[in-house]
C-alpha cells in the first residue's frame, strides 16, 4: 500500500489533488456525478467582499492545449458565501476546504479574511493576488514583492489559519515575489495562476474576449508552471501548492519533484468532470509503477545537489 | 449529465453548412431543450450542440459549420466514437404552453424546437412552427416537422423560399404560447412582437458547460444566472431585454 497523504502547514491531506479555484464552483456541480470526498480538498471560487457579475461575455476562449477566460471574479459576495453557498459545500464535501479570496485593497482582503477565519470547515485560505482579468486589483498586488508583503501582512495579521499567497506568473521573478511572502509571514505559496494572453477573430477583426486579454490554462502552461514551481521551491522553504495545466497524475508526480506539496488541478476539471477523479484514482497506481511508497519523500526529489 | 460514449450511425449535409448527425449508445436521460457537449480529439475544449431528436439509446444533432472544430465534426464518418456529456442545461418547461403554442426557430436555433414538437404533440397540444432561414438553400427541417403534423411557415431573409422577411413578419396573434430558439436579434423582436409570455433559449460561449467555469453568465432580472447551467432556456419575464 501507498501512501498518497501529505501535509500543508499541519493541515493532513489524504492526498494532494485539490480541484483548483474557479474551475470547480462550490462543489455541488461535481458532487452529482461522483463523491467529491476522494479528493485532497479542493480550493473554492475566488470569494470578494462585495457581490460581482464579472467581466462582459464572451469571456471563453479556446486555445492550442489550452483555453483563455476572462470571468473576472464572478462571485456571490461573502455574506452569502458564508451564508449560502458553505453551509451547502458542508452536505457535500466534510473535509476543510481551501478558501480562495481576492480584494481590490488591503482593507477588502483583510476583511473578508476575518470572516472566513471564523469558518470552521475552511482549512487553509488562498489569497488571490493574482487575478489578471480585473482592473485596479487582483494581480496588481501580486506584482511587486512590497506590495505582494503588504497583502500577507494585512491577512496574517485577521486570521490564524494557514495563509498562502497565490502568485502570478506574470512578472519577471516569481521566485523574488514568493520570497516577499514568506518574509511577510505566509504560510505558504500557490503558483501558477493563469498566464496573460489573447485570441483574434479573424472575421471581426476583433479580439474574441470582451476583456481584450484573458488567462491561459491548461496543458499549454504546464512547463511554464513546472519552471515556476521549481525556481520558487529554490528560494523560499514555506510549501508550495504546485498548479497550471496538471492533467494526470503523472503530472502531479513531476510537479511535486519540482517542488510542490500538494497539486491543484484546473482546466482539466472544465473539459473532463471526472479528471480529479480519475487522477486521485491513478496516483497509488503511477506511485507503484515508480516505485514510491511515501508521496512526502519525492517533494523536490528533482533538485540534486 | 452523463458521460456517455455514443457511436456515429450517420453524418450528412441537410443544408448549406448544415449537418445533421445520429449517435447511439448510452445517451442517459434526455428533455427537450437540453444541450449536448462533445470533445473532439485536437481540440481542448468541448463543443456545446442542442439536441434535436432523442429516443432511447439514440441521439440526433444538427449543427452548423461555423469554425475550425465543427468543421472537424463535418468530416466524421459513421462508426467514429465521440466522449460527449449529455442532459445538459433546463430544457423547455411545456406545462404553460396552452393548446396552441408557437414554435420560432431561426438557422441553427431551429433544431431543439423539433423535440419539443414532438414533446408538446405527445401532450396533446397542437403546435405550429415558424423556422427562419438566411436564404432558400439554409433551409432545413420544414418536412420534418410537417411529417409530425405541425404546420410550418418558413421564412427567409431574401424571400427566396417561403414568406419573405424574419420570423416576426409571420407572427400572428393565435398562439397561447411561444418558444425561441436562434439568433439574439431574432429573439429580442420576438420578445418586443409577442402578446403572450414565452421561452429563450440563449447562447454564449461556454467552458465547460455544466456550470462550474461561470464562463457564459448573463444578467438576468432575477439574478447572474449561468446559460449553461441555469438555462439556456429563460422565461420571458426573467430576460432584461
Amino acid at each position: 500500500m501507498v501512501n498518497t497523504s501529505v501535509t500543508l502547514s499541519g493541515l493532513t491531506l489524504d492526498n494532494p489533488v485539490i480541484p483548483a479555484s474557479g474551475t470547480f464552483g462550490y462543489g455541488y456541480e461535481f458532487a452529482q456525478i461522483y463523491d467529491i470526498n476522494i479528493l485532497g480538498s479542493f480550493s473554492f471560487k475566488g470569494t470578494t467582499r462585495e457581490p460581482r457579475f464579472g467581466n462582459e461575455p464572451p469571456r471563453i476562449a479556446e486555445t492550442a492545449s489550452g483555453m483563455l477566460n476572462a470571468v473576472g471574479l464572478q462571485n456571490p459576495g461573502i455574506d452569502k458565501v458564508i451564508s449560502e453557498e458553505l453551509p451547502r459545500l458542508r452536505q457535500v464535501f466534510h473535509k476543510p476546504v481551501v478558501a480562495n479570496i481576492s480584494g481590490f485593497s488591503l482593507d477588502e482582503y483583510a476583511q473578508v479574511c476575518e470572516r472566513i477565519d471564523r469558518e470552521e470547515g475552511v482549512g487553509l485560505i488562498e489569497v488571490n493576488i493574482s487575478c489578471p482579468n480585473v482592473h485596479n486589483g487582483g494581480m496588481s498586488f501580486g506584482t511587486s514583492p512590497e506590495s505582494a508583503a503588504e497583502v500577507t501582512r494585512a491577512v496574517k495579521a485577521v486570521t490564524k489559519k494557514p495563509v498562502y499567497m497565490k502568485l502570478s506568473p506574470n512578472v519577471t521573478d516569481i521566485a523574488a515575489i514568493a520570497r516577499a511572502c514568506e518574509d511577510a509571514g505566509a504560510d505558504g505559496v500557490s503558483l501558477i495562476n493563469t498566464l496573460m494572453g489573447m485570441r483574434i477573430d479573424l472575421k471581426r477583426r476583433a479580439p474574441v474576449i470582451r476583456n481584450v486579454t484573458g488567462g491561459l490554462s491548461g496543458p499549454a502552461v504546464f512547463p511554464v508552471a513546472l519552471r515556476m514551481v521549481w525556481q520558487v521551491y529554490e528560494a523560499v522553504g514555506i510549501p508550495i501548492i504546485g498548479m497550471g495545466g496538471v492533467s494526470t497524475a503523472e503530472d502531479v508526480i513531476e510537479m511535486m519533484l519540482a517542488g510542490a506539496t500538494a497539486v491543484e488541478v484546473g482546466a482539466a476539471n472544465l473539459v473532463d468532470p471526472l479528471a480529479s477523479k480519475k487522477i486521485v484514482e491513478e496516483l497509488p497506481l503511477v506511485m507503484e509503477r515508480l516505485h514510491i511508497e511515501n508521496l512526502t519523500d519525492i517533494i523536490g526529489g528533482a533538485h540534486h545537489g | 449529465m452523463t458521460d456517455a460514449q455514443l457511436v456515429i450511425q450517420s453524418n450528412r449535409e441537410i443544408g448549406k453548412n448544415t449537418y445533421e448527425m445520429v449517435l447511439t449508445g448510452e445517451t442517459g436521460e434526455i428533455r427537450p431543450g437540453q444541450f449536448v457537449d462533445i470533445r473532439l480529439p485536437g481540440y481542448y475544449l468541448r463543443r456545446p450542440i442542442s439536441v434535436c431528436d432523442f429516443a432511447p439509446g439514440r441521439l440526433t444533432l444538427i449543427y452548423k459549420v461555423v469554425g475550425h472544430g465543427t468543421e472537424y465534426m463535418a468530416g466524421l464518418t459513421p462508426g467514429a466514437a465521440l466522449d460527449v456529456l449529455t442532459g445538459l442545461g433546463n430544457g423547455y418547461d411545456t406545462a404553460p404552453s396552452g393548446e396552441r403554442p408557437l414554435l420560432i426557430g431561426g438557422g441553427a436555433g431551429v433544431p431543439p424546437l423539433y423535440a419539443l414538437a414532438k414533446r408538446l404533440l405527445a401532450e396533446g397540444k397542437r403546435p405550429r412552427a415558424i423556422l427562419g432561414f438566411n436564404t432558400a438553400d439554409e433551409v432545413f427541417y420544414p418536412e420534418e416537422f410537417q411529417a409530425l403534423g405541425v404546420p410550418v411557415t418558413v421564412t427567409t431573409v431574401d424571400g427566396s423560399r417561403g414568406v419573405r422577411g424574419f420570423v416576426t413578419d409571420a407572427m400572428d396573434g393565435g398562439y397561447t404560447y411561444y418558444y425561441t430558439c436562434g439568433p439574439e436579434a431574432m429573439m429580442r423582436a420576438v420578445f418586443q412582437k409577442s402578446v403572450t409570455s414565452g421561452q429563450f433559449s440563449l447562447e454564449e460561449r461556454m467552458g465547460c458547460g455544466f456550470g462550474a467555469c461561470m464562463g457564459c453568465t448573463c444578467r438576468t432580472k432575477t439574478g447572474h444566472k449561468r446559460v449553461c447551467k441555469d438555462g439556456p432556456v429563460f422565461v420571458k419575464e426573467e430576460l432584461a431585454w
